[in-house]
C-alpha cells in the first residue's frame, strides 16, 4: 500500500489541531515530510522501495547495479546511455583544440548528424560552414533543436556519436575558424 | 473475467496513476520500463518491473513486439497503455488479441475508425455531427478549390496527425502552395503518411471536449472539459465543466458526443473533442481520442468516479454499472500541467535533476506526479512533471484553491511552468473564464519576462 492524498489529508487534520509545524514519517517504503509555514501545509515525499525487476526480460538488466538504490544511498542518475554508445564528455581545451572552436549542444538530448534516418549528414570533417550553418540536431523531450556552427570555418572534428545521448554542454564538434 | 495481473506500458505520472487504482482493486502491476526509467518512482511503486528496451521511445515504449513479449514473459492478462506512446495503436491492440491478452482500450476497429482523421470525419457525418467545413486535399488544385470555397484563413492538418504536428495555418491563396508541400513533408516524416486535409480556421474558438464511457452497448457522458489554454496545440490548463456555456449548447455538445460514440458502439473510455465557434455560436466535431487523457482528473473531481477503474471494469467485460441519470456533477475543477520547460525562453525543454519537490496539500487539492527530490527528468520523453488539480464548489472557489496550491508548491533544479501558471491565474481574463484558443499566445506576448541574460547556462532556475 502507498500513501495517497486522502491519507495525507487525514494526517493533516490531526496536525491542524496540534501545535506541531513539522511531521516526518519514515518507513522502509517511504519518507514523508509535512511542513506548516505561512499558514499553509506542504508535503515532500520520497519513495524508498527498491524496484523488483523480472529476469529473462526482452532486454536484460544491463547497467542495473544491485545495491546502488538502497535507502539513503546516493541515487544513480537513471539516464543510461547504451553500452556501445559512449556519452560525449564535456571537452576541455587541449593543446591541439586550443585553436579550434567547440560547438556545444544547446541542451542535453539525442545528437543527430542528419535531418532524418538515412539522409546525408549536415556536415562532415572538412565541410565549409558559416556562422549560421546548421551542423546537427539535438532532440530533447520530443523537440528538435537545431545546432549552429557559431563561427565560419571548416569542420575539423566530430566528437559525438550519431544517435547517442549528449549531456549538458557536451562538445559535439570542433570548427577550425577562418582567420579574418 | 477478473483481471489479476496487468502490464502497464507507460511511464511518468500516468503509470503511477494506473498503479494506484490497480492497487486499490487488488490487481498486481508489472511496469514496462525503458533502461532510463528502471529506478523511477513508478518503478519503485509497481509490484514488479520488466525492461523493454533502451531509453529512446522508439526502441522501448513504442516497440509493440517488446511490449507484447514483456506481457507474455510476466504472464500479464492485460496491458494498460496509458496515454501517448502506443495507447491508440491498432497494431498493439491486434497483437494483444492474437496473443490472448486484454487490451485496456477500445476495439481494433474503433481505434482504426478514429485514428485516421478523415475516417473519423466520415463517421461523425454518419452520426449526424456538425463538421468544420473542409475536406481532403490530395492535390494542390483540390486544395485551392476547397480553400476558396471555405474561405481563408484555413488550417492544413495531417490525416494521421496528432499533437499539432503537421498542422499549419494559411492566410492566403499565395501561401497555400508552399504550405501544402511543407505539411505533406512534415506529415510524412512524423507519421509515415503524407495525406493532409483542409479545414476552416475558426478565429474565435474554444476547445470543449466530452468524456464518454461505453461498454460496447451503452454509452454515457461524464460532462465537458474546456481545454482552450494551449500553446502550439499542447494543452496547459484544463477545467471541468466548460465554463460559461448556455445550457442548450452544453446539452447539444454532450448529446453529439454520445451519438458519435454510440454510432461506433464504443467500448471503453474516450474523449470527443469539439470546436466551439464563438462568432457563429455553433460547434463542430474535431476528433475522438480513444484513451485516457492527461486531463482526466478534472472530470473525476466533478463526477466522483475513478476513470481508470471504469476502464478496467469495461476491459473485464462488465456492463456499465451506472446510467446517465446516476452521473451527478459537483462543483468545478481546474488542472495545471507543470512541465519541465522554461517559459521565458520560448518553452525550452529543461531536463535535469530535481533538487526540491514540495507540493501544497489541503482540502480540494490533488497532485498527480512522479517527481520527488532527487529524481532525474530524462531528455528522452515529454516534459510533464506534475498535474496540480483543484476542486471547489464554484469556479471562483476552485480558483482560490489553485492560487494557494501554486503558491505553496516548489520545484527546484529544472526550469518549470509553475511561474507561468501563477501569472495566468492572476490575469483577470482568466478569472472571468471562457477564453478562446488564442488566449495564451496573446498572454505570452504581453507577459513573457525579458531574459535576464543570454548566456547559455542551460535555462536552470
Amino acid at each position: 500500500m502507498q500513501l495517497d492524498d486522502e491519507d495525507v489529508r487525514a494526517i493533516l487534520q490531526l496536525l491542524d489541531a496540534s501545535t506541531f509545524d513539522e511531521l516526518q514519517i519514515e518507513t522502509d517504503r517511504f519518507n514523508l515530510i509535512l511542513r506548516r509555514g505561512d499558514g499553509a501545509w506542504t508535503r515532500e515525499s520520497r519513495t524508498l522501495e527498491t524496484p523488483r525487476e523480472s529476469s529473462g526480460a526482452a532486454y536484460g538488466p544491463g547497467a542495473h547495479a544491485p545495491g546502488a538504490h538502497a535507502p539513503g544511498a546516493e541515487r544513480a542518475a537513471p539516464i543510461a546511455a547504451p553500452a556501445a554508445a559512449p556519452v560525449a564528455a564535456p571537452g576541455g581545451p587541449g593543446a591541439e583544440s586550443a585553436r579550434l572552436e567547440a560547438v556545444r549542444t544547446p541542451l542535453p538530448g539525442t545528437f543527430y548528424r542528419s535531418p532524418k534516418p538515412g539522409a546525408a549528414p549536415f556536415v562532415d570533417v572538412g565541410t565549409r560552414v558559416e556562422r549560421d550553418t546548421v551542423v546537427a540536431i539535438v532532440e530533447t523531450m520530443k523537440l528538435m533543436n537545431a545546432v549552429y556552427a557559431g563561427c565560419a570555418g571548416r569542420v575539423a572534428e566530430i566528437c559525438a556519436t550519431d544517435a547517442t545521448l549528449v549531456e549538458q554542454q557536451a562538445v559535439l564538434m570542433r570548427i577550425d575558424p577562418e582567420v579574418p | 473475467m477478473k483481471l489479476r495481473r496487468v502490464l502497464i506500458a507507460n511511464r511518468g505520472e500516468i503509470a503511477l496513476r494506473i498503479i494506484r487504482t490497480c492497487e486499490r482493486l487488488g490487481i498486481e502491476t508489472v511496469l514496462a520500463v525503458s533502461a532510463a526509467d528502471r529506478d523511477s518512482v513508478p518503478a519503485r511503486r509497481a509490484d514488479r518491473i520488466v525492461c523493454i528496451g533502451p531509453a529512446p521511445s522508439h526502441a522501448s515504449y513504442l516497440n509493440v513486439t517488446a511490449v507484447i513479449d514483456a506481457a507474455r514473459q510476466v504472464g500479464a492478462e492485460a496491458i494498460h497503455p496509458g496515454y501517448g506512446f502506443l495507447s491508440e495503436n491498432a497494431a498493439l491492440a491486434s497483437a494483444c488479441a492474437a496473443s490472448g491478452i486484454v487490451f485496456i482500450g477500445p476495439t481494433v476497429a474503433q481505434l482504426a475508425a478514429v485514428g485516421d482523421k478523415l475516417t473519423a470525419r466520415r463517421h461523425a457525418l454518419d452520426a449526424g455531427l456538425p463538421l468544420v467545413p473542409g475536406g481532403a486535399a490530395a492535390s494542390l488544385e483540390e486544395a485551392r478549390t476547397l480553400a476558396e470555397s471555405i474561405g481563408f484563413p484555413v488550417l492544413i492538418k495531417a490525416v494521421a496527425g496528432g499533437g499539432g504536428r503537421g498542422m499549419q495555418r494559411v492566410e492566403s491563396r499565395a501561401e497555400l502552395e508552399s504550405a501544402i508541400d511543407r505539411s505533406i513533408a512534415e506529415a510524412r516524416a512524423a507519421f509515415g503518411d503524407g495525406r493532409v486535409y483542409l479545414e476552416r480556421y475558426v478565429a474565435a474558438g474554444r476547445h470543449v471536449e466530452v468524456q464518454v464511457l461505453g461498454d460496447g452497448e451503452r454509452v454515457i457522458h461524464l460532462g465537458t472539459r474546456d481545454c482552450s489554454i494551449q500553446r502550439r496545440y499542447q494543452k496547459l490548463i484544463e477545467e471541468a465543466p466548460a465554463p460559461l456555456l448556455a445550457a442548450a449548447m452544453r446539452e447539444a455538445i454532450e448529446s453529439a458526443a454520445v451519438a458519435f460514440a454510440a454510432h461506433l458502439a464504443y467500448r471503453g473510455l474516450g474523449t470527443v473533442e469539439m470546436l466551439l465557434d464563438c462568432e457563429r455560436d455553433c460547434f463542430y466535431f474535431l476528433e475522438m481520442n480513444a484513451r485516457i487523457q492527461v486531463e482526466h482528473p478534472v472530470t473525476e473531481a466533478i463526477c466522483g468516479l475513478d476513470l481508470v477503474a471504469e476502464q478496467i471494469a469495461v476491459a473485464e467485460g462488465r456492463r456499465l454499472n451506472i446510467t446517465q441519470d446516476d452521473v451527478r456533477f459537483d462543483g468545478h475543477a481546474i488542472e495545471c500541467r507543470i512541465n519541465a520547460e522554461d517559459w521565458s525562453r520560448d518553452f525550452q525543454p529543461s531536463p535535469g535533476r530535481v533538487d526540491v519537490a514540495a507540493f501544497a496539500v489541503g482540502a480540494g487539492i490533488r497532485v498527480d506526479t512522479h517527481v520527488e527530490a532527487g529524481v532525474e527528468i530524462p531528455p528522452f520523453y515529454d516534459s510533464l512533471m506534475a498535474k496540480i488539480i483543484v476542486h471547489g464548489a464554484t469556479r471562483a472557489a476552485a480558483l482560490g484553491r489553485l492560487k494557494h496550491a501554486l503558491r505553496y508548491s516548489t520545484l527546484h533544479g529544472v526550469a518549470t511552468t509553475l511561474p507561468l501558471h501563477r501569472a495566468i491565474i492572476d490575469d483577470p481574463t482568466f478569472a472571468a473564464g471562457g477564453m478562446h484558443t488564442g488566449y495564451l499566445e496573446k498572454f505570452l506576448a504581453a507577459h513573457v519576462p525579458r531574459p535576464a541574460s543570454a548566456a547559455a547556462s542551460g535555462g536552470r532556475s
